[in-house]
């Protein structure tokens, strides 16, 4: 019933779709055959206003644009002949609405016909975007979205890619630097821990308290705070009256910023101070007053990485700023792929996905960054400010992450 | 004879509409289906804003319950129940709301309204962090953009339905009476707060129902996503244009307004909130009363 359904309702359309694309064949260039094309149309919807103005504008924007620059200035895409097109770019503003992107990613698939898609800022936006991308055979490189359901997503959405890991693998790093702390004696067995009422703060905050309290710890302060909270003076009195020596905080740029001044103000040191998304800005140290050595955060980069710091010096050269230390690196590594997958395969979007999927790449993450289940695991997890770089740590350290430096020094 | 050529105009219209998605590209699909969400809410508050004049700045608060009423449910319900849950849960709050302010009046109103879509947010927010930890939901509706169009043209039909029977009936009558002067229409017997709960709650639950429909397009849902206030803005200001004291004034208003920013959008992406804000202040020292009574005051200028 169901087929016979869809199939009637299919066959009406064909003749329509053959209209408009006669049409369209008139009326746009887009149409013309690959031999003939000028340039490679690559479209993207980005929230260029609203709330989610400000996270776009950090991690995502300013990689399209650096790239998309770098690959102009070479010349264009290098195809499998040899010969380059330069990118023609296409950016909408989501103005932070849903219902705005996904309309925006049909008009660039439908109207402006467009090469390659971009995704936007944001998990939500990233998942409303996601059928829409399968069904119009797009690459989905699924940058700044963070979620433990990635390998479902892969099976839903064949041609989704997912960049940036899920809150188990964020949490479950951190809970092995605090069960090697522990054994070592300098920090004891009870967290205090915060986190802000919106997707991400809750998704850390579900996956962090059983794995803290499966590696034994006691969690004595657990709150979660409305994204509009702007005071933290309870917050951190609190916490600092709980007693515990680790201080764990699943929160967005202004609350990261507005815990750190208020720690200062309070003295408040624990050996371990923890925050989320913003810590790892490179604004960071100038809103602590400098003295940010010993904070921790999700992500950070291995300094001794020369691809890593070329990248860096490139990103302030070009943008005028310096790339955050989580999420920039890893969209700008996607984007090589996708460039270096043109290279190998040319524009079709099938033969780009599948070569996306089992290929392996030149990246700043590494000579051979490659996709586990199209999904890219080699990701720093945990950061921390060490000589005013926010670097890559782990318990012990090992290659490309140095070893964690704990207990944090006192603010001054 | 005059009303059923305008029935057949209309029904012609309708079943245009309703074909379109099969001819026109994906995309233009997705902006009448759009438009058509929006013609429906501004229509839906004009129900009850237009005659009452009462301001309501609670559209989105209505709009978000629908659509977390879909997020929560579509795995556990099939989907005609699902959004019959959506209507049933928009009309009693709506009446919980409309019991406790409708006497209400004035500013403190439009104060009220703004506030409550805040409380509902909150109160979701609240609701989903310290009882069921989860934040984001998701809708796993096997919908296509033409579907959730279909669905939503016919809600719209049906709002122009109803609002064309009220205008008709003793009620709306009544309406009149009451839009021109509350205290006098109490004087002559009219029982003003149980119409303008009556009102409310059409208006409401038919809002709620735009929300819960267009919720399988997002795939994912958050507060912060569905609770966006500029939806109760954008309708406000779509009412107003088009005038919200006639049947096809919000949709006068709606259509050219939505295709405006749609195209600014792709045009002029970094100045859409101040063509928002400039073309409200225009709408209230222009044309108070809308579009239509504009023209209606032109011609009638020229006639006399």
């Amino acid at each position: 019933m169901k087929n016979f359904l869809s199939g009637a309702m299919r066959a009406p359309r064909h003749l329509a779709t053959c209209a408009v694309a006669a049409l369209a064949i008139t009326g746009s260039a887009t149409g013309l055959a690959a031999q003939d094309r000028e340039a490679v149309t690559i479209g993207y919807a980005i929230s260029k206003s609203g709330p989610n103005a400000g996270g776009a504008d950090m991690t995502v924007t300013p990689n399209y644009e650096l790239w998309i620059e770098e690959v102009n200035a070479a010349g264009g895409l290098k195809m499998p002949d040899g010969t380059r097109l330069p990118i023609e770019a296409i950016a909408y503003d989501d103005r932070s609405s849903t219902e705005d992107v996904v309309r925006a990613i049909e008009r660039l698939a439908t109207q402006d016909k467009v090469d390659l898609i971009l995704p936007p800022w944001g998990t939500g936006f990233n998942l409303a975007i996601a059928p829409l991308m399968a069904k119009f055979g797009y690459p989905h490189l699924a940058g700044a979205a963070v979620t433990d359901k990635a390998s479902d997503f892969v099976e839903r959405w064949e041609s989704s890619f997912w960049f940036m890991g899920g809150s188990h693998d964020y949490v479950s790093a951190f809970t092995e630097i605090l069960v090697a702390e522990r054994e070592a004696g300098r920090i004891n067995d009870k967290i205090s821990m915060v986190s802000v009422a919106d997707g991400f703060g809750i998704d850390l905050v579900k996956a962090a308290r059983p794995s803290f309290e499966e590696a034994g710890f006691d969690i004595v302060y657990d709150k979660t705070f409305p994204p509009e909270t702007s005071d933290f003076a309870t917050i951190v009195s609190e916490a600092s009256n709980s007693e515990a020596d680790t201080f764990v905080a699943f929160t967005y740029p202004p609350h990261s910023f507005g815990l750190t001044k208020q720690a200062k103000v309070a003295s408040f040191n624990p050996e371990i101070f923890y925050l989320g998304v913003g810590a790892g800005f490179p604004v960071y140290p100038n809103i602590a007053g400098g003295s940010v050595e010993g904070v921790m955060s999700l992500g950070g980069i291995d300094p001794n990485n020369e691809l890593n710091s070329a990248y860096r010096a490139k990103h302030e050269e070009i943008i005028g700023r310096a790339p955050d230390y989580w999420g920039s690196v890893l969209i700008y590594a996607s984007l090589q792929m996708l460039e270096q997958a043109i290279e190998r395969v040319g524009l079709d979007k099938e033969a780009i996905t599948a070569e996306i999927s089992t290929g392996t790449f030149a990246t700043v993450l590494g000579e051979e960054t490659r996709l586990e289940n199209n999904q890219l695991r080699a990701i720093n997890w945990v950061g921390q400010w060490q000589d005013g770089a926010f670097v890559a740590v782990s318990p012990e350290g090992s290659e490309g992450l140095a070893a964690v430096q704990l207990p944090k020094p006192n603010w001054d | 004879m005059k009303t059923s050529i305008a029935f057949a105009l209309a029904f012609t219209a309708l079943a245009l509409l309703a074909v379109a998605p099969l001819i026109l590209p994906e995309y233009w699909t997705g902006v009448l289906l759009g438009m058509t969400g929006y013609v429906t809410l501004a229509t839906a508050w004009a129900l009850f804003s237009g005659p009452t004049r009462y301001v309501s700045l609670a559209t989105v608060a209505f709009f978000g319950v629908g659509a977390y009423t879909v997020a929560v449910l579509n795995e556990v319900l099939p989907y005609p129940l699902v959004l019959l849950c959506a209507a049933g849960i928009g009309m009693i709050m709506a009446l919980v709301v409309g019991l406790s302010t409708l006497r209400l009046a004035g500013v403190y109103f439009v104060i009220f309204t703004f506030g409550l879509a805040e409380l509902v947010r909150q109160t979701v927010s609240w609701w989903e962090v310290n009882v069921t930890y989860t934040m984001g939901r998701y809708v796993f509706l096997p919908f296509e953009g033409h579907h959730i169009y279909w669905q939503l043209l016919a809600l719209a039909a049906i709002t122009f339905l109803i609002a064309w029977a009220i205008g008709r009936s003793r009620i709306g009558l009544a309406l009149k009476a009451l839009g021109d002067d509350e205290t006098v229409a109490a004087h002559a017997g009219i029982d003003v707060t149980r119409i303008k709960l009556f009102l409310f709650v059409v208006s409401s639950t038919i809002i709620t129902l735009v929300g819960a429909i267009q919720a399988p397009r997002w795939t994912y849902i958050e507060p912060s996503i569905v609770f966006n206030p500029t939806v109760s803005f954008m309708t406000l200001i779509m009412a107003l244009l088009g005038g919200a004291m006639r049947l096809w004034g919000p949709l006068v208003g709606a259509v050219p307004l939505f295709l405006l920013f749609e195209w600014l959008s792709g045009r002029f992406p970094d100045h859409f909130s101040i063509i928002l804000g400039a073309l409200f202040i225009l709408i209230v020292f222009v044309m108070p009363n809308g579009v239509l009574a504009k023209i209606d005051d032109l011609r009638k200028g020229r006639q006399s």
